[in-house]
């Protein structure tokens, strides 16, 4: 009995701490950090890092870890980025939201917006004077180049319809497949500026339908692009996947639209989301290439591993820790709450796969909730039939229930039988119904 | 000689053979007129004849006799000649009169409604409908108005037993209407809400051309026996296809308020769908559906506390009442007790601990009764199906089908048939 106990003992505890006891875990849980502005925004450029700014400025508030001080230091760095830009739109809704209170120097500079715009139309009567000679000339590559400078004028001023209608036309003149890709690359990252993530698909599968084989950088940024369609129209799994493919050599290629860092956020996250375990080893775990993306994220690294070996506390804690930051981001904003609620179902659900019984106390140990609030989550999920089992609500015990097949076949039987009787008979007493109505009929009108 | 005694005389004479019956029944039609007129002395003409063996004769003096108005006393007087010819009479004989038959028995339902006592009629109209039957699948007029009686005077059972035969031959399709209306009701009124279903279902998916009120009737029972039955009631699955195109257009306009109530209950909400049924009470009453409607609410609370049994092993009394909304752990035990009794669900309640154990249905289909009630099933359906291509062959066949499909179908190609075209349909 003695040296039964002590084998036993290490085990049940294990399962029981569940990676909840502090002193039992072997990696040190780091608590998410308030987000440091200054090194998130250093990862992007260009318009991607102002909308980021501005985003987090608006919704910096209402979060409970945010701070007036976090949201006047957002509008301060965006303010910056847009002088060193020409953008005067931005710069007056930024100068607007800022009201005067980061002090003079951070006021509406409306001599600076003046000789923007002056400059923008000079610049654009000159381009167009340009682009009517070249058509007149007919050179297709200089009627390419002029019409894709005038998509990178409207861009930099903001006017992201125009820019887009001017990339589109360029299609016509592209003749190698390096102008296509080129021009695909232009018309993704306006349309995902402009949230118009149906085009953003269109024109990946364009890109990467052309005929010469894709550098692997051009690769890894347009499995990104797709990877955040696919994000944006719910499609998780999708997702999971595009992210999961992409290649370690994008670094820091993408940062007009995307980080590496997010692309290992976002990827981990809709993995565990969507995958089953068997996909999550093989395809996140022991992907060599999206390890390097980890890297850059421990948290996600060490949340997606917890998960894997079941220290279900653990990793609810983690993924808690995150939430604050994560709802601060421009793409993951609407979907972090459904993610959440999957990840967590899918934990309830793995926790009780392999066992005949469950004790609630325990699992609600594990899980870091109260019994009934357990209780009311696992009733939700078996009444949507994706536990199989009942649950003993005096003794607080799950018990898995297979559903016995012989008995239900029987029943489908019989069933089946009875169904059949009633059809027929109904339909050979409607048609004799409607022979008896022909009938009449037809001897009325003989 | 009077033309009465005469004709007496030939009645009795001619009872005999089918070849005599016959030439009776042809003369029984002429003197249908004179037998009217004379009606006054047709008591003493009934007196002579025997109806076993002059059936037919004493169904034309009978139903000459019974043409006029009949006062309450006289009544009391004809419904035991009429029950007593019922009882006696000869089934091929009266046969030979289908339509004399019905209209006298139509008259002794009239007169025993008269009389206040429709139980006095239940049985002769039971023998009655059985002897017109040519067969026991066939329909006849005198079934609804049998059922009509069972109905007013509550012998359920009696009903019961003959819509346990299964029709599929009809006279006339008002005849079904009735007869599925009457009989549905009849099936709720034993709580054996399938086959009250089967029978509304009838009514209401019947070729129609043109909306009728029983129909509309039906639907209102249909839907609420539906929510009773199957828990569930949706517009959009509610008419199949092969239901006429007048009932699916129209019948959902003279039903409102019963989709509402279905819609009510489809939320799952027993507070909402009380509130519905309080404002609505009135119109449920005059359809005279009060109290298929209260059952309605209480199929909701049983519906509610069967789901719990796929996702509880053992519950509280205080849970059950809490989910399912009712007022106190006492009601829930009460509820729990009566599906129990009835067989809803399988359960174990300990007092002690105010708990409810659920357990699986105890049914194993390895007994003999199981085997050979699947046996029987089996034979059943087997020679249903037979019947269907039975059927479907006697389609095929029929002169009215052929000429209206021939004159439909294609021409043949040139090199399926080698024939001159002329000779096509």
């Amino acid at each position: 009995m003695d040296a039964d106990d002590d084998t036993c003992a290490p085990i049940t505890d294990e399962i029981r701490a569940n990676g909840g006891g502090e002193q039992r875990t072997r990696r040190p849980i780091i608590s998410g950090d308030q987000l440091d502005i200054e090194a998130y925004a250093s990862l992007y450029s260009g318009r991607t890092k102002i909308m980021r700014l501005l985003f987090i400025a608006d919704h910096c508030s209402d979060e409970k870890i945010g701070n007036p001080s976090m949201k006047l230091d957002a509008l301060r760095m965006a303010y910056d980025e847009i002088k060193k830009g020409e953008n005067t739109q931005l710069m007056r809704e930024v100068a607007q939201k800022i009201n005067g209170r980061l002090g003079p120097s951070y006021e509406l500079d409306s001599a600076w917006c003046d000789t923007v715009d002056r400059r923008a139309e000079q610049k654009k009567e000159k381009l167009e004077n340009e682009l009517n000679a070249y058509r007149t000339n007919l050179i297709k590559e200089s009627i390419r180049m002029g019409y894709n400078d005038f998509g990178d004028f409207y861009y930099a001023h903001g006017q992201l319809g125009d820019a887009f209608k001017s990339y589109v036309r360029t299609r016509d003149y592209c003749t190698t497949s390096k102008h296509i890709v080129h021009m695909c690359m232009s018309v993704i990252l306006v349309s995902i500026e402009m949230g118009q993530f149906t085009h953003v698909t269109s024109y990946v599968n364009k890109a990467e339908q052309a005929p010469d084989a894709l550098d692997p950088i051009t690769a890894a940024k347009l499995r990104c692009a797709a990877g955040l369609a696919n994000l944006e129209a719910k499609k998780y799994k999708l997702a999971a996947r595009k992210f999961l493919e992409t290649n370690p050599e994008l670094g820091s290629h993408f940062s007009e639209v995307i980080a590496p860092q997010d692309v290992a956020t976002y990827g981990g996250l809709c993995a565990l989301a969507t995958f089953d375990r068997t996909e999550l080893k093989s395809k996140v775990i022991d992907n060599l290439n999206f390890r390097n993306f980890l890297e850059l994220v421990p948290e996600v690294r060490e949340l997606i591993n917890d998960f894997y070996s079941s220290h279900y506390a653990s990793c609810l804690q983690y993924l808690g820790n995150l939430k604050a930051n994560l709802l601060l981001d421009i793409h993951l904003h609407d979907h972090v709450e459904t993610l959440y609620d999957q990840i967590r179902h899918k934990a309830l659900i793995q926790y009780t796969l392999p066992f005949v019984s469950v004790d609630l106390n325990m699992m609600a140990n594990a899980f870091k909730t109260t019994v009934a609030e357990l209780q009311k989550e696992l009733e939700a999920l078996i009444t949507d039939n994706q536990i199989q089992a009942r649950i003993d609500s005096h003794n607080k015990i799950l018990y898995a229930r297979h559903a016995d097949q012989r008995n239900a076949t029987f029943q489908r039987v019989l069933e089946t039988g009875r169904e059949f009787d009633r059809d027929v008979r109904s339909m050979l007493l409607r048609s004799n119904l409607v022979k008896h109505d022909y009938n009449v009929r037809h001897l009325r009108k003989l | 000689m009077d033309p009465l005694e005469a004709l007496v005389a030939q009645i009795q004479g001619l009872s005999s053979t089918p070849g005599d019956i016959a030439r009776l029944h042809v003369i029984l039609k002429q003197a249908d007129d004179s037998l009217r007129s004379e009606s006054t002395r047709l008591s003493s003409v009934l007196a002579q004849l025997a109806p076993s063996e002059h059936s037919l004769g004493f169904l034309y003096v009978l139903d000459a006799f019974t043409s006029g108005q009949i006062s309450k006393q006289q009544a009391e007087t004809t419904v035991p000649i009429i029950t007593g010819f019922i009882n006696a009479c000869n089934a091929e004989q009266i046969r030979l009169a289908p339509e004399k038959f019905v209209l006298v028995c139509k008259r002794l339902k009239d007169q025993v409604m008269m009389l206040e006592a429709p139980i006095r009629s239940v049985g002769p109209l039971f023998t009655a409908a059985r002897k017109l039957q040519l067969s026991t699948e066939h329909l006849t007029p005198l079934h609804s108005d049998f059922l009509l009686l069972c109905l007013l005077a509550k012998c359920y059972k009696t009903g019961l037993s003959i819509l346990e035969d299964g029709i599929f031959e009809v006279d006339q399709p008002r005849d079904l209407f009735l007869y599925c209306y009457y009989g549905g009701m009849i099936c709720i009124g034993l709580k054996r809400f399938q086959k009250a279903l089967d029978l509304l279902h009838n009514v209401v998916t019947a070729p129609m051309s043109s909306l009728n009120a029983i129909a509309v009737e039906a639907y209102k029972k249909y839907i609420l026996v539906s929510l009773i039955h199957h828990g569930q009631w949706q517009i959009s699955t509610s008419l199949p296809k092969y239901a006429s195109s007048v009932a699916q257009r129209s019948l959902k306009n003279f039903c409102q308020h019963y989709i509402e109530l279905a819609n009510s209950y489809g939320t799952e909400k027993i507070a909402e769908l009380e509130a519905y049924v309080q404002t609505n009470t009135e119109k449920f009453e005059n359809d005279n559906n009060l109290g298929l409607v209260k059952q309605v609410v209480l199929s909701m609370y049983k519906r509610n506390i069967q789901r719990l049994t796929q996702t509880y092993l053992t519950l509280s009394l205080q849970d059950i009442a809490n989910t399912v909304q009712l007022n106190s752990p006492k009601e829930a035990e009460m509820h729990v007790l009566q599906m129990i009794q009835d067989g809803e669900i399988y359960a174990t309640i300990n007092q002690r601990d105010g708990m409810v154990r659920f357990l699986e249905d105890p049914e194993q289909y390895k007994t003999c009764e199981m085997i050979e009630h699947i046996d029987s099933s089996i034979q059943r359906i087997m020679a249903l199906s037979r019947k269907l291509s039975a059927m479907d062959e006697q389609i095929s066949c029929d002169q009215l089908y052929l000429s209206k499909v021939g004159r439909e179908r294609q021409r043949y190609d040139f090199d399926d048939f080698d024939v001159p075209t002329k000779f096509n349909i």
